[in-house]
């Protein structure tokens, strides 16, 4: 039992890699994903990859998946009927929806409104009414309650979610409801907001706690199907899969609190990252993971990446912690336009999609592409893959050309103007996360992953001030080589909302223990042996009256010899980073959570046999480019024939399998001792 | 005597040629900086009007004051005429009074802080942003006095000043004004919130001159400008005739029984130019219902509003000024003169968008909207928490509320959302945890959003129990006058306030009120109004009205007015439905491009029957306003 595989599904190709923990040896698989039924994807790659690396597939240890299955629940509305039980005055809260509509004046004129996840006409309210201290009111009314849950069930609905005003002070009156609900419809799965997420604000939890009732029939048929045929085919190692955050969770859990599972796509690029920065002798990275409709950017801080407690999902901003992760709508397929009106060169958010795909692919597609501009360019040779796919480049040039002629500008300059764009939209992405939040970029490292990251992270590396950019080794399965090195990890997040002088130490400590047995049971319970479980806390805290905290992670003895006065020191220096100053308002102490982590497994990487810093031996041929405004020679290299200690000067192109490296002019790469290339100013 | 720019480095910026690609990384990045100012207030301001509701607005100007983003258009012009001062590197200057800048911020609750950009001792940008103050002193909690006869009784006044001059921290000015508010806990990080905002801003702008070029920048915001420019007059050659139209359209009351007052705008194209004259608009109120209008803003507003659909990606600037002339009569409710009282131009202010879109719509019926600004309703609360556990703590709640949006050719509008941009509800836990209060209902009021093929947005039924005794303050409008409907739709139900003692008796109450004592137990149900419906209600599909019946937005009463006839379970009966429809078909006698309700007489004549509240009294003015007033 010496492998891990991490497995990731994405729309187009499901990615695998195999991981030797003996030896740092890994192998990599992609092959098509089939849609209608993930596992067939993942069944074939792991026939596939087994059988190249010569393992018997009970040598499996670890099944590790990131999985998209319940976004796309939540996003294509494809998650299951939901009943939701609220208090009596409060059936509309998912159709007010906090009254928001999203974008500037006036519009509203053009905003199409989102249904709710809980359609109204299966929302029901109920007598029964605790305060803001957890006293009760009013009290529950049962008849009333098996009477609308009994319409309820008669309607159809396939899960139910309670989530009433205060529930986060007591749930008492939630879990009286859940157990009537048991009675009188035992097969259906019941979520209480309580127990989902014990937080106030009762539209967050209310729709977290709806989020999670909706995606669990999915993601629960999903796993168990997943788990079938993984038997079927002899992997019987343990299934985990990837959390929002980047931690890994059992897939029974991942089945009770789908919410958790969101965004764990995304994560698994930066685990992935986060495993490449550690062998690379890195502490600081930023992510760059350019995919076809998007690019997804994120921070990685002395090793550890930061999290927020909300999960963005489309239109949906739900309470669960997730990687900060932020997405701009700039991809390989973003769509290049000029509006008639303004003139602007306009790329995205618009995009080709897979299908039909950029011009240079021959699929079908017509419109200009970010893809499009980089083969006018030179920047992706005509035959990629090995020669097994040719581009398109005469189409491609074509397409560009009605940009240029829009802008009444030469062909080549309008293909660059492309590309420009999109970096700088990846570049506002990267802002958002470094230098808006008070990092400097200048002092991280810019990994660029996904399809086309390596092919933009040299230039966007130049936008940042952050070097080397790096091409990870095998970028296109980077998510895959995340999901198999990261370890399992799990939460839990209580309301506290007291001000700091009014919070003694021993207090803070006693909940902060409770919590902290609560997740490590948890772990325990996967599996885990006691003695691997680290715990981590993290305490919410603003000045009383601000509507934004700073989440600060603490430790238990730094705390006890250190007191609240060490907690709230921390914060005022970290509120001066983010915010430039710092008031004489009491703080208020406002969330507490305390994280579970299963071991960090060691997994070195292999290192690669080293070379004489001369690249010849890799090169396939001479080719020329467009950059800094005119055409310049150039040289392709294979990846796979480079050798530790290689040095390329740019303009350069790096290819393999499934990614392209571009090295731009001014620029130099060096290969590092496990096969990344470091591109450097020279 | 205006402002008197100091420079070190008088050497003008070079102008030079801008590439698009340049031009549109530049946009951009300042499109980025615009939305950083915004995350930065919101996340460290304290009043809830401002960190939960958002009421805030940011811009980033050209050195000449012109904006380059930003959505409420430049007051720097405006502040640079009337400042009698220098502006110098390391300056910020802070101000509150309309006054003293034609009306860029149009009460004094609104705080506005300007930074003089400098790099290399010349002046390169401005950044700028204005927040609502939930209480700047004055008679009433909340400052914003309905009864007040002047500015002078609306709290503290503050002319531009300089918060810092020359990188010195004016701490004595601060102290003064800190003094006035009733909340100077939130005041202050409100007011640190805006500066840090500004700061931000100014930080990324020095950026991107180090990045690109002080000349490259500054040619771009040039270029930016005429871009608009361009755009704007492309457009109002396409969508604004030469041939005069007009709209109008009344804000209900004044709080001291006068009303309604009429606005009115007339549109024309001469040439290039768009005339927008608000003559015929009622002459100023004696209450604080005035909206001082900065025509700029106004411009920006039309701007906004005209360009929306072509390329909503574009940057709003004030790049197409020129090419719109904006006539307000002097002393006028949207032009009224000193001292007169400010502090409740929220009415006329969301009144002013609707005749916007009542006036560009008109030629062009499928981008026509139904009505639904109301204004924005305020509740005020206040008193001292003498509840168990509780210190006696002094506490003032100022909340913004929201109604129905309209019907639009998008499709219905939503129900119990904002108007106002990127504004949030209060979550009431929240309410609950830190105020005297228990929120018993937060639910759409069934009905309210007028009939259409697209339905009307409902408004919200929201009702308070006060947990401690206190003083209550009510501002909003629409509940005499309703919001119309287009394209033969329905107008929306009209806002009311019922006060239910706690001992059972009811009262309506006035929808302009600051002056009413509640009672621990007491409950106040505060119901907005509902967006107007757009299209024929007889053509919405008697399933969807089925289906909203059960889902509580709509009654089988109200199903009515769709010609449906359904029970009180949403089920639709066929046949009685088709022969309603028929019926009302047939009654009808024209064709209606707005559905304004009842005429002002007759709303007067049942007003109190309808409403429970007295009519309004017809206003009167001195002969000379009246000869103004009259057409």
């Amino acid at each position: 039992m010496r492998y891990r595989l991490g497995v990731d599904v994405g729309g187009t190709f499901t990615d695998l890699l195999l991981f030797d923990n003996e030896t740092g040896r890994f192998w990599r698989d992609k092959t098509p994903s089939t849609p209608h039924d993930s596992s067939e994807g993942i069944l074939n790659g792991v026939t596939a990859i087994t059988q190249a690396a010569g393992v018997d597939p009970g040598e499996i240890e670890f099944f590790l998946h990131g999985t998209t299955v319940a976004t796309n629940a939540v996003l294509e509305g494809k998650g299951a009927r939901v009943g939701l039980v609220t208090t009596e005055g409060y059936r509309d809260i998912m159709q007010i929806a906090r009254s928001f509509v999203p974008g500037g004046l006036a519009a509203w004129i053009v905003w199409p409104k989102p249904q709710p996840l809980a359609a109204l006409e299966d929302t029901v309210t109920v007598k029964g009414r605790m305060d803001a201290d957890g006293k009760e009111v009013r009290p529950l009314d049962e008849d009333e309650i098996r009477r609308k849950l009994t319409q309820l069930r008669d309607s159809g609905v396939e899960a139910i979610t309670v989530s009433l005003i205060n529930a986060y002070v007591d749930g008492r009156h939630e879990q009286r409801i859940g157990a009537i609900a048991a009675e009188v419809m035992p097969d259906v799965p019941v979520s209480l907001s309580h127990e989902v997420l014990p937080e106030m604000q009762e539209y967050e939890r209310t729709l977290s706690t709806v989020a999670n009732a909706s995606v669990r029939p999915v993601v629960g048929k999903y796993v168990s199907n997943l788990r079938t045929k993984l038997e079927d085919a002899g992997v019987t190692g343990k299934l985990s899969l990837l959390r929002s955050d980047g931690g890994l969770m059992s897939s029974q859990k991942a089945e009770e609190h789908p919410v958790n599972i969101l965004m764990s796509g995304p994560a698994g690029g930066v685990t992935g990252a986060l495993w490449v920065a550690k062998n690379a002798g890195f502490k600081n990275i930023l992510t760059l993971d350019v995919g076809g409709t998007s690019t997804d950017v994120a921070l990685i801080e002395n090793l550890e990446p930061r999290r927020v407690r909300t999960t963005e999902v489309g239109h949906l901003s739900v309470r669960a912690s997730s990687l900060d992760v932020k997405t701009v709508g700039a991809g390989g397929g973003s769509i290049a336009y000029v509006p008639e009106l303004t003139g602007a060169l306009r790329v995205g958010p618009e995009s080709a999609g897979a299908v039909p795909g950029p011009v240079a692919y021959g699929k079908g597609g017509d419109k200009p592409t970010v893809t499009d501009a980089n083969v006018v360019l030179g920047y992706l040779p005509e035959d990629l893959l090995g020669g097994s796919f040719k581009l398109d480049r005469e189409g491609a040039k074509k397409s560009v050309q009605t940009i240029a002629d829009a802008l009444d500008i030469p062909l080549m300059e309008a293909a660059r103007g492309i590309i420009d764009i999109v970096n700088e939209n990846m570049f506002g992405a990267l802002r958002m996360i470094s230098v808006q939040q008070g990092y400097d970029p200048r002092h991280f490292a810019l990994m660029g992953f996904g399809g086309a990251g390596p092919l933009h992270v040299n230039a966007v590396a130049k936008l940042m001030g952050s070097w080397p950019a790096i091409s990870p080794v095998s970028p296109g399965v980077l998510c895959a080589l995340g999901d198999a090195t990261t370890r399992m990890r799990t939460e839990t997040a209580r309301s506290f909302n007291r001000l700091a002088t009014e919070t003694r130490v021993e207090e803070l400590v006693a909940v902060l223990d409770e919590m902290a047995a609560q997740t490590r049971t948890e772990l325990t319970n996967d599996g885990i042996p006691e003695s691997q479980v680290a715990s981590e806390f993290e305490v919410d805290v603003r000045y009383a009256g601000q509507a934004f905290e700073v989440p600060l992670t603490i430790d238990q003895a730094t705390l006890r010899e250190k007191g609240i006065e060490g907690i709230l020191a921390r914060f005022d220096e970290e509120h001066r980073r983010l915010f430039t100053f710092n008031m004489d308002t009491p703080h208020e102490i406002v969330n507490l959570r305390a994280v579970a982590l299963g071991e960090a497994p060691r997994l070195p990487a292999a290192e690669l046999e080293k070379g004489d810093g001369d690249p010849s031996a890799a090169k396939i041929r001479d080719h020329t480019l467009w950059m800094d405004g005119k055409e310049l020679p150039a040289a392709i290299y294979d990846r796979a024939r480079l050798k530790q200690g290689d040095t390329i000067p740019g303009p350069a192109i790096i290819t393999e399998m499934d990614s392209t490296t571009l090295v731009e002019t001014g620029c130099v790469a060096t290969v590092d001792a496990v096969g990344n290339i470091l591109i450097n100013p020279a | 005597m205006p402002a008197q720019i100091i420079q070190e480095n008088t050497t003008p910026f070079g102008k030079v040629a801008i590439d698009p690609v340049t031009l549109d990384i530049i946009e951009n990045a300042l499109r980025n900086a615009r939305i950083e100012m915004d995350a930065t207030l919101v996340r460290t301001a304290m009043s809830p009007g401002i960190r939960e509701q958002g009421d805030a607005f940011p811009l980033i100007a050209d050195p000449d004051g012109k904006m380059i983003v930003g959505q409420f258009g430049s007051f720097i012009d405006g502040f640079l005429k009337g400042f009698d001062g220098t502006i110098e590197d390391g300056d910020m200057i802070f101000l509150s009074d309309p006054y003293s800048c034609e009306g860029a911020i149009s009460h004094s609750n609104d705080w506005l802080v300007l930074l003089p950009v400098y790099k290399d001792g010349r002046l390169l940008a401005w950044t700028a942003m204005f927040g609502h103050q939930s209480d700047i002193g004055g008679k009433v909690v909340g400052s914003m006095p309905i009864d007040a006869k002047s500015i002078f009784e609306e709290g503290v006044r503050i002319p531009p000043v300089k918060i810092w001059r020359k990188g010195e921290y004016n701490e004595d000015l601060m102290k003064l004004v800190m003094h006035q508010t009733r909340k100077p806990d939130w005041c202050q990080a409100d007011l640190n919130a805006l500066i840090a905002s500004c700061r931000v801003a100014a930080n990324r702008v020095v950026e991107m001159a180090n990045r690109f070029g002080d000349d490259v920048y500054v040619s771009a915001t040039k270029e930016l400008l005429a871009r608009n420019h361009r755009a704007m007059k492309a457009l109002i050659g396409m969508a604004v005739a030469e041939e005069p139209v007009s709209f109008e359209d009344y804000i209900c009351d004044d709080g001291l029984g006068y009303g309604p007052y009429k606005i009115k705008c007339t549109m024309w194209r001469d040439g290039d130019k768009v005339i927008l004259d608000f003559d015929g608009t009622d002459p100023q109120s004696a209450a604080s219902i005035n909206f001082y209008l900065n025509e700029n803003m106004f411009k920006m507003f039309f701007g906004i509003y005209m360009i929306m659909v072509f390329d909503p990606q574009i940057l709003f600037n004030d790049g197409f000024y020129d090419l719109i002339e904006v006539r307000i009569p002097e002393g006028s409710l949207l032009k009224p003169k000193f001292p007169a009282a400010l502090s409740g131009r929220t009415h006329a202010l969301g009144r002013i968008f609707d005749i916007l879109g009542g006036l560009l719509g008109q030629k062009t019926p499928e981008f026509l909207n139904a009505a639904g600004f109301s204004s924005s309703p305020h509740l005020f609360y206040s008193g001292w928490d003498n509840r168990e556990g509780r210190e006696g703590d002094w506490f003032q709640l100022f909340q913004i509320g929201f109604g129905g949006i309209p019907g639009r050719p998008l499709g219905d509008g939503p129900d119990g959302h904002s108007l106002w941009p990127g504004f949030t509800n209060v979550p009431n836990e929240f309410l609950e945890r830190y105020f005297p209060m228990r929120i018993e209902r937060y639910e759409t009021e069934p009905d309210s959003g007028g009939a259409g093929l697209h339905r009307g947005g409902n408004g919200i039924h929201m009702t308070y129990r006060f947990l401690a005794d206190g003083q209550i303050g009510i501002h909003d409008d629409r509940w005499f006058v309703p919001p119309w409907g287009v394209n033969n739709g329905l107008p929306g139900k009209r806002a009311r306030k019922v006060l239910e003692r706690a001992d059972g008796t009811t009262e309506i109450v006035g929808n302009k009120t600051d002056d009413i004592a509640v009672r621990a137990g007491d409950q106040l149900h505060y119901i907005t109004w509902g967006g107007g419906g757009w299209g024929d209600p007889l053509d919405r599909d008697p399933a969807t009205v089925g289906l909203e019946i059960r889902q509580g937005l709509v009654t089988s009463e109200g199903a009515r007015d769709y010609g449906v006839v359904a029970d009180a379970s949403g089920t639709v009966d066929g046949a009685a439905t088709a022969s309603l429809r028929d019926e009302m078909r047939s009654a009808r006698t024209e064709d209606k491009l707005f559905d304004y309700g009842p005429s002002i007489e007759e709303l007067r004549a049942n007003c109190e029957a309808e409403t429970g509240l007295k009519p309004p009294i017809q206003p009167e003015w001195g002969h000379v306003q009246m000869a103004e007033a009259a057409e």
